[in-house]
């Protein structure tokens, strides 16, 4: 049974369609492989990128944007958005300095995407 | 007075890639002014990720798309005026703006480019009715307060229209802990991307209802709820479908008119399809040594091309201070059906290295569909998608080989079936 989805890698949001293949699946109709990865990921354990704030003392705002520098599994959002609410980082900061290693055991690290 | 080569006014994406593409083509004496406390225009507030494919191939959130610009103008000696408001121009090409810092200004620019960007259409443009609450905000209003200045804009919300900056809030607010009641389109598809309507509405199960719209808000100090009606094909509500949703919070995401006050009062006429000035191939204005770009021109879906056009108007300054524009234009380009709009207006071979990219936009959703040029009743090139949607821009190169083989006059776009 063939299975339609849309590749959220890019913005370009190519139409996958999905075909079983042994253990995993065909992938068609994507622009480039990693919507290949997309989709075989997303049938398999549906992963994000979370982008996010975080709180900071004396910056030219008081909050700075923040990202898991991959993606974690879909199911944890919420318990990133929990461990963000909870951080105050003082300025200066850097694009790409971290803000939690290894967030909720993820092995991925959520980074500061702006200086302050 | 102070003297400048080239003067940017904005600085966004498209001004930033301006400057620095025209600093690349040697141009030296440069001014961004930008009214904001920060240069980078309004990705400072997209802190989504998905930016900067076509151009870094990498994925970026917007605040780290703007930085990578806003690096590289760093290392040139391009000068930035940030909380420094462009009032207008002169026909001299004599820029008058404001600071607090330094008070009223003005300055000569031997070339001028226009990056203003754009703004949100707001509840006066589309007459929303019903009472006058505190709680309607434009969607980037929204994002602005959570993703800068972070306050919180409600707990339940009600988008109105389905722009992306709408879908990506939809998300956004979920995180955050509001409730997203709905998102209604008064169109029978979505504005938005595709890949936005599945990862912001889909992945949280919040509806979206097509052919729908809101009738009336209603609440005294504050927003307490709203009248939603689904419309019939001629966009009128269908009085049996009047459903009342409780929220204190609507969002408008109904999109975004280029920033053209500038524009206007200098004297440069603004293309009714676009909003923005006509351009030509380097983004000339039809104001010698005025150029445009990005948003201001007409509104991009993504940034990389406002990246793009911002280079291209670089290096048309770059070209005009060495005298070497050419000024008549060969071709002009026309819309006819399916199609919004086509920018570039004019084209001028001379100007073009070896292929001209053609934005535009279609009018509705096609399915089984091609769009051709075509000179007269001769075929000049055709662009093949398996889908053309309103929302996302279509973009048509020509080479140049093939230009040159045709006599001076129009070219126009269509939408035709297969
Ligand atoms: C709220 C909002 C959200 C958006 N979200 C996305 C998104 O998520 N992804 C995406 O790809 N695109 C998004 N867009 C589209 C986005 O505008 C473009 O991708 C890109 O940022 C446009 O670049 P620009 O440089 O043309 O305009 P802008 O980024 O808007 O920059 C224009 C700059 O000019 C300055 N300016 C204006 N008038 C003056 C003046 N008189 N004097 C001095 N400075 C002035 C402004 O302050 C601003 O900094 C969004 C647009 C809006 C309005
Ligand atoms: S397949 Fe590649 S090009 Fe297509 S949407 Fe996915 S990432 Fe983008």
């Amino acid at each position: 049974m063939a299975k339609e989805m849309t590749c959220i890698v890019c913005p370009i949001g190519c139409q996958l369609t999905l075909e079983p293949e042994g253990e995993s699946f065909a992938v068609f109709g994507n622009k480039c492989p990693r919507g290949k990865k997309y989709a075989i990921e997303e049938m398999i354990a549906p992963k994000r990128v979370i982008t996010s704030t975080v709180a900071v003392d004396q910056g030219m705002y008081p909050v700075i944007s923040v990202k898991t520098q991959a993606p974690v599994p879909k199911e944890l959002i919420f318990d990133v958005m929990q461990d963000l609410s909870s951080v105050l980082m003082k300025a200066p900061i850097q694009v790409g300095d971290v803000v939690i290693k290894n967030v909720q055991g993820t092995g991925v690290d959520v980074v500061a995407t702006r200086n302050a | 007075m102070l003297k400048y080569e080239l003067v940017v006014i904005g600085g966004g994406p498209a001004g930033l890639s301006a400057a620095v593409e025209a600093y690349e083509q040697g141009v030296r004496k440069i001014l961004i002014l930008e009214r904001d406390k920060e240069l980078g225009g309004i990705l400072n507030q997209c802190i989504h990720n998905g930016f900067g494919l076509h151009r870094f191939k990498e994925e970026l959130t917007g605040p780290e798309y703007s930085l990578r610009y806003i690096d590289l103008v760093k290392d040139t000696t391009i000068e930035t005026l940030t909380d420094t408001m462009v009032l207008e121009i002169s026909e001299q090409k004599v820029v008058r703006a404001i600071s607090a810092e330094r008070g009223y200004m003005e300055i000569e620019a031997k070339a001028v480019v226009f990056s203003m960007g754009c703004r949100e259409r707001t509840r006066g443009a589309i007459q929303l009715q019903g009472d006058r609450p505190a709680g309607v905000f434009t969607a980037g209003t929204a994002q602005r307060f959570i993703n800068m200045e972070g306050y919180m804009p409600g707990k339940r919300v009600v988008i109105l229209g389905s722009g992306d900056i709408g879908l990506i809030m939809a998300r956004r607010m979920t995180f955050e802990g509001a409730k997203v009641e709905a998102v209604c389109e008064l169109m029978p598809y979505s504005n938005g991307l595709t890949r936005n309507i599945v990862q912001c509405l889909d992945d949280y199960d919040i509806p979206l209802m097509l052919s729908h719209t809101i009738v009336k808000v209603h609440g005294k100090a504050r927003v307490e709820g709203v009248t939603i009606a689904k419309v019939d094909e001629n966009f009128k509500p269908i009085p049996e479908s009047f459903k009342r949703i409780d929220c204190d919070t609507v969002l408008l995401s109904v999109g975004l008119i280029p920033e053209n006050e500038i524009t206007q009062n200098a004297g440069i006429a603004v293309d009714t399809r676009t909003s923005g000035p006509k351009v030509g191939e380097l983004r000339q204005t039809e104001m010698e040594g005025v150029f445009a770009c990005g948003n201001v021109v007409h509104v991009h879906d993504l940034v990389d091309f406002v990246s793009e056009e911002g280079a291209l108007s670089g290096k048309g300054v770059a070209k005009y201070l060495k005298g070497e524009l050419e000024t008549t234009p060969n071709f002009s380009t026309a819309n006819s059906d399916g199609i919004g709009y086509v920018v570039p207006q004019t084209v001028n071979l001379s100007n073009v290295d070896d292929q001209v990219t053609f934005y535009m936009r279609v009018r509705s959703v096609y399915d089984k569909h091609i769009v051709r040029a075509y000179q007269g009743d001769t075929l000049i090139a055709e662009k093949k998608e398996r889908k053309f949607l309103p929302a996302e821009m279509v973009n048509f190169k020509i080479k140049k080989e093939i230009l040159a083989n045709l006599a001076d006059g129009e070219i126009r776009f269509v939408v035709e079936e297969v």
